[in-house]
């Protein structure tokens, strides 16, 4: 493309807008469904049972320590299709581009999103570009859909929790959220923290594969792992009791945590698992974890219990209980 | 992570905890100025810890809080006026209801007001936009004055001409006076706040031991530090003592950060403040020299006083004066929560309410 830059031109679906298509999108995401540049992707799935999701993503900065907002976009309908127990198959990737932000920007990103795909086996197959006016957008925003396939008969849902389940996680809490906030302020951290941005599906296929005594999954995103506790508990319409002591926080995210004044149990993750295992399986599933790269430092952090029902408890590192309740508006950081 | 793994150990928290149950039966009302510390004291779950007879109750401690009604219908009105300005402020302001608007309201109408994470945020904006004037409204007690006045000089020294403050930064030992005055508080002493008193140093609260007989433990904020402050104030009490003491060593002396003072004392001085909820507090505000007038944002731009007007039945005013805890306001956790708050203190993350609601709420509000 001669352009450096997007120009308003690039979303007129005229010949720039076909120019871009061809060298950028089909070239990154190159496979059979896209490349006939149909108003539609036609395929076939044999399969009784399909998920189907999206989501957009509309994160600042567009690049960050750790990823970018198109690794972001493919992880996230990734992820939100792998937590049903979903295998992923075909995505959908919608651009709303701001005029002026450089090609080889989009590039990159475009990049991204193709390599995290085939990291999973997923196809992007069908996709849409806007482009808006100078200052009528932030940079690049992009929705992405999902559709995966149920390969087997079970259910993962909240409304199969029961008292004695253990709570686990695959991971530390709060990278992402940190990252990008250390990122966008310019904080610079001795330790600096990378996004956990990446696609859980081998790993919830290691897991579900493995044990049946998962009851249900979530990914932590935003409002943490507080406010996904929170849901579950409250779907479920059991407690749950998780002690602070045992929830994973890397040492660099805690002391970001501390200068900013917010709590990692609040901070957005995009590469971790919130599982909910019966009492006889969790420590099989949590070896399950630990033995794949992204559930490493998988712990076991509580248990679900009767009461309070559709409350979470905390106990606190000094051995007090207290209520651990959602994100309330945003975390912002402290005056004093 | 040194420093602070330290102060959060379990079994240390026991010995402490059995502690203060062993000391005294007696009954005694104890204020945590600071609303770092009533958010510690909610978060760790320590008033429930505590025996029944320490009665903790939280004071105006936090700045977003104590900032009157009529100082944020004042930037609203601005803000409503002039069309290239940009207001930079910190945090939770931007939430904090004036009688009809808050700036967050305003920001969604397309008027330009930005989160910063320090007063140098706001001169980085300045120096990025020289078409605009930029204004830091600045809050906070005495921990923030010395990084707005560092700003200002730097401002100065750099000839930044887009650059003004509306700097409303209250004075604690003054408001803690106030409250003592009043008589509405039977207050047996103070836990007094570590990063105010890390800037002022202990000796600021002398005169409460001198002339009140309020004995006062400067506290830090981890857990550790709130329960062994709490247990040296009940021994003063118990020994019938009034003396000013220092848990927080590692951060506070009792002179203070001599080179804050300095720098405060070059850029502000000493004026009246009207605080929300307990109205005009003689000689507990800053305000800029005559020599910086021209970053003086009130000053350059005319600033009209906002009306001084609290939003109807809101308690936040006794919340902060410490005559009410929350639970006892008739609108917390019903029509005032943090997704709908009628007042300041339900707003702000070191809000008393939101502390209460965040960390103790089904213990006021269900019977679970």
């Amino acid at each position: 493309m001669k352009q450096e830059r997007i120009l308003l031109s690039h979303g007129s679906g005229g010949k720039l807008s076909y120019q871009l298509t061809q060298e950028m999108f089909l070239k990154a995401f190159d496979n059979e469904f896209l490349s006939p540049l149909n108003d539609q992707a036609i395929f076939d799935l044999s399969a009784s049972r399909l998920a189907f999701t999206t989501d957009s993503f509309v994160v600042s900065p567009i690049f960050f320590p750790g990823g970018d907002i198109g690794k972001l976009s493919v992880c996230g309908t990734i992820n939100d299709l792998a937590v049903g127990g979903a295998e992923p198959v075909y995505l959908s990737a919608s651009f709303i581009i701001e005029e002026g932000i450089l090609i080889q920007e989009l590039r990159i990103i475009v990049d991204s999103m193709a390599r995290t795909a085939r990291q999973t086996g997923v196809k992007i197959i069908t996709g849409d570009t806007k482009v808006v006016e100078k200052g009528k957008g932030d940079k690049l925003f992009i929705n992405t859909s999902g559709i995966g396939i149920i390969r087997n008969d079970r259910t993962f849902s909240p409304h199969l929790i029961r008292p004695g389940d253990m709570i686990l996680v695959s991971g530390s809490m709060g990278d992402h959220g940190i990252a990008i906030l250390c990122h966008r302020e310019g904080i610079q951290m001795e330790v600096p923290v990378e996004s956990d941005c990446a696609p859980l599906y081998n790993l919830v296929h290691d897991m579900v594969s493995q044990s049946d005594g998962i009851r249900a999954m979530r990914d932590p995103t935003r409002g943490g792992l507080a406010t996904t506790l929170n849901e579950l508990a409250i779907s479920s319409n059991y407690g749950m009791i998780i002690k602070e002591d045992l929830i994973p926080v890397k040492e660099e995210v805690r002391g970001a945590c501390e200068i900013l004044g917010f709590d990692p149990l609040y901070l957005a993750n995009e590469g971790k698992l919130i599982v909910i295992a019966s009492q006889e399986s969790a420590t099989a599933v949590l070896e399950i974890m630990k033995k794949n790269p992204l559930g490493r430092d998988a712990a076991l952090i509580g248990t679900v219990v009767d009461k309070p029902q559709g409350k979470v408890l905390l106990e606190t590192a000094i051995g007090n209980k207290r209520f651990l309740d959602m994100l309330s508006g945003e975390q912002l950081p402290r005056i004093c | 992570m040194k420093y602070i793994d330290e102060f959060r150990q379990r079994d240390a928290a026991r010995k402490i905890l059995e502690k203060i149950h062993g000391i005294s039966g007696k009954k005694v009302t104890i204020m945590e100025i600071c609303g770092t510390h009533t958010h510690t004291i909610a978060k760790y779950g320590i008033r429930n810890s505590l025996p029944s007879n320490i009665r903790l109750i939280s004071g105006p401690g936090c700045p977003v809080c104590v900032t009157s009604a009529a100082d944020i219908n004042k930037v609203v009105e601005f803000c409503k006026r002039e069309k290239d300005v940009i207001i930079a402020t910190f945090g939770d302001m931007m939430r904090v209801p004036g009688t009809e608007s808050s700036l967050q309201e305003q920001k969604a109408m397309g008027k330009d007001i930005r989160v910063v994470y320090s007063p140098l945020g706001a001169l980085d904006i300045a120096m990025a936009n020289s078409g605009k004037q930029v204004i830091l409204y600045a809050v906070g007690f005495e921990t923030t004055v010395p990084t707005v006045a560092a700003t200002i000089l730097l401002a100065r020294e750099k000839g930044i001409k887009n650059f003004s403050a509306l700097a409303l930064h209250k004075l604690t030992p003054p408001a803690m006076m106030a409250l003592l005055d009043s008589g509405e508080l039977d207050l047996d002493g103070f836990l007094c706040p570590g990063h105010v008193t890390a800037i002022i140093g202990a000796k600021a609260y002398q005169f409460l031991a001198k002339k009140y007989h309020a004995p006062c433990v400067v506290a830090g904020f981890e857990p550790l530090d709130a329960l062994y402050g709490l247990y040296l104030l009940m021994k003063q009490l118990e020994e019938g003592k009034a003396e000013i003491e220092i848990q927080y060593k590692r951060v506070v002396t009792w002179d203070g950060n001599i080179k804050a003072q300095r720098i405060i004392e070059k850029v502000f001085e000493i004026c009246d403040s009207n605080w929300r909820g307990i109205g005009k507090i003689p000689l507990s505000g800053l305000r800029l020299k005559e020599e910086f007038a021209h970053f003086e944002a009130e000053k350059r731009f005319s600033l009209a006083n906002g009306i001084d007007e609290e939003l109807q039945g809101c308690a936040c005013g006794k919340v902060l004066k410490g005559i009410i805890t929350p639970d006892q306001c008739p609108f917390f956790g019903s029509t005032c929560t943090p997704e709908t708050p009628a007042g300041p203190c339900m707003v702000s993350f070191e809000g008393t309410c939101a502390a209460y609601y965040k960390y103790g709420y089904s213990q006021y509000k269900t019977t679970d």
